[in-house]
């Protein structure tokens, strides 16, 4: 490694304007968000395939592109989750080359959020924090308990309290400091940008989001990694506050500027749920300005953020990639929850349903063509979300311990498969 | 006069105050108005081209103006009127 640090400041995505690497979110200036800024000269003598092929399969073998000083301290272990060639789901979406990316398996809870958090409290830890905190809709609250707790550190998570109820168990389980507020999520996040001015904690996603929102980018390095050092020329990722889809960008785009691929045309597309879509909403009408919704309703709690923060930057990436967004109904993410599981054996929750069924949308419209290759951002596991499909999948049919009685319950259905059953009287 | 709410990381320019009145028919003229009373404001608040900054919301009567007629929005005496940086988070 170089002398030079990677990560090399704070800088203002509206006016450039450079800050110091610390716990500080929006510029001084002008309001707009601070990202963080690299050093790529730096990080292409240091970054190679070689050398990445040679480090542990987690997120942090993209170590030079990720906003931490040292080595990373929580999280070592997250990411680099398969990435599924999705040949069935393919086939019934009508398209060639289809792959899931799949982070409902990811390190430790089973979402993508992991992935944000691991940077956040690693870097939280670097800046001296004893309190790590978030706004959520449940997942990244999973997240930030977990980690926390693995890390010893003290957790406060704030939540809408009529979240879905496993995602609750799942960040109380961890000994954190869980805290429900009456009213949708913006009103959340209001109330953590004011406890964020005025207890000394680190919130993964007010005063540390520059550090957390840099770790989504890993999903987009893996893909990349996985397809062979190639870009999909779609992907597909669903939107709350819109930041996964601009850190993908930002992977794909980082990658060809330190010389780990060669420029290649991709678009990437952006799925939100009808009843919360202020995103898909502006960029369908062709403006750039999100109007907020008060009040979402819809099924998909982990993408109801009605005033996206980065709702405009999102659509700009969607525009400037030749993308477009999508959304559907709660039913339609149902059939897209089923789908995804019956063909692939995949098990996402709201959001995965999300993204499938507007992709599907996408697909049948022609804005995917059929023949390029496409990934789906598979973000969380359905297991979190069981209360969305519970009454929606059939139930067990109830029988006595009698095989006369099992005989009887599938005598139509083997009657109906057309391939004969292996004989087992002589085996 | 219209009274106007000024955000916190505002009130350096405004000498510590968090409500001040100013003069105007107009949202545009209430800035001109601000900008002429609190020197230096006017650049916080709207970019080169005198276009709102993105991360800067401005109400009338808890009305974005964004989505009403943007810096020609009529304003009458009565009317309150808040500067408030976007959230971001999440």
């Amino acid at each position: 490694m170089s002398d030079r640090p990677f990560f090399s400041n704070l800088k203002c995505r509206e006016c450039g304007r450079l800050y110091p690497k610390e716990a500080i979110h929006i510029c001084e200036f002008d309001f707009g968000p601070l990202e963080a800024a690299y050093d790529y000269d730096a990080i292409k003598g240091s970054i190679s395939r070689e050398a990445i092929a040679s480090r542990p399969q987690s997120m942090w073998r993209y170590r030079e592109l990720l906003p931490i000083d040292g080595a990373p301290t929580v999280g070592v272990q997250v990411g680099f989750t398969p990435l599924v060639k999705a040949d069935r789901l393919a086939k019934r979406l009508g398209v060639k080359e289809l792959y899931v990316k799949n982070d409902t398996v990811n390190y430790p809870t089973l979402s993508f959020k992991d992935r944000v958090v691991s940077v956040a409290l690693s870097r939280a830890r670097e800046l001296g924090f004893k309190v790590v905190a978030c706004a959520s809709t449940g997942n990244l609250a999973n997240s930030v308990a977990a980690n926390a707790a693995s890390a010893g550190l003290t957790s406060y998570v704030l939540i809408p309290s009529d979240l879905e109820r496993s995602k609750v168990v799942n960040s109380l389980v961890y000994g954190t400091n869980v805290v429900g507020i009456e009213g949708p999520y913006d009103q959340v996040n209001r109330l953590c940008s004011e406890i964020a001015g005025k207890y000394g904690w680190g919130f993964v996603n007010v005063n540390l989001r520059p550090y957390y929102a840099e770790g989504s980018k890993s999903m987009g390095f893996e893909i990349v990694e996985q397809l062979g050092w190639k870009v999909p020329r779609h992907t597909v990722i669903p939107m709350a506050s819109g930041s996964l889809l601009t850190k993908i960008y930002k992977a794909y785009t980082e990658f060809a500027k330190v010389g780990i691929i060669d420029e290649q045309p991709f678009s990437v597309h952006g799925a939100q749920a009808t009843g919360c879509s202020p995103i898909s909403t502006a960029m369908k009408k062709g403006i750039e300005v999100v109007k907020p919704v008060p009040k979402p309703e819809t099924i998909v709690k982990s993408l109801a953020i009605g005033t996206p923060a980065d709702g405009y930057y999102a659509i700009r990436t969607m525009k400037d990639t030749h993308g477009s967004a999508e959304d559907c109904t709660d039913e339609e993410v149902v059939e897209g929850i089923k789908l995804l599981a019956e063909t692939e054996g995949i098990f996402a929750e709201t959001a995965g349903g999300t993204t499938v069924a507007c992709a599907k949308k996408l697909i049948e419209s022609g804005r995917i063509p059929a023949d390029e290759s496409i990934v789906l951002c598979i973000t969380g596991h359905g297991l979190k979300t069981q209360e969305a499909i519970h009454e929606k999948c059939g139930a067990p049919r109830v029988i006595k311990p009698s095989l006369r009685e099992f005989e009887a319950l599938v005598a139509d259905e083997l009657a109906a498969l057309e391939t004969p059953q292996p004989s087992t009287l002589n085996s | 006069m219209s009274t106007v709410r000024i955000p916190t990381p505002l009130r350096k320019l405004t000498g510590d105050q968090e409500v001040v009145t100013a003069q105007g028919s107009t949202i545009a003229e209430i800035l001109t108005d601000l900008d002429q009373k609190f020197p230096g404001l006017g650049e916080r608040i709207c970019d080169e081209e005198g276009n709102v900054r993105r991360f800067v919301n401005i109400f009338i009567n808890d009305e974005d103006i964004r989505f009403l007629e943007e810096k020609a929005t009529p304003v009458k005496d009565t009317d309150e009127i808040s500067i408030v940086p976007a959230i971001a988070g999440g």
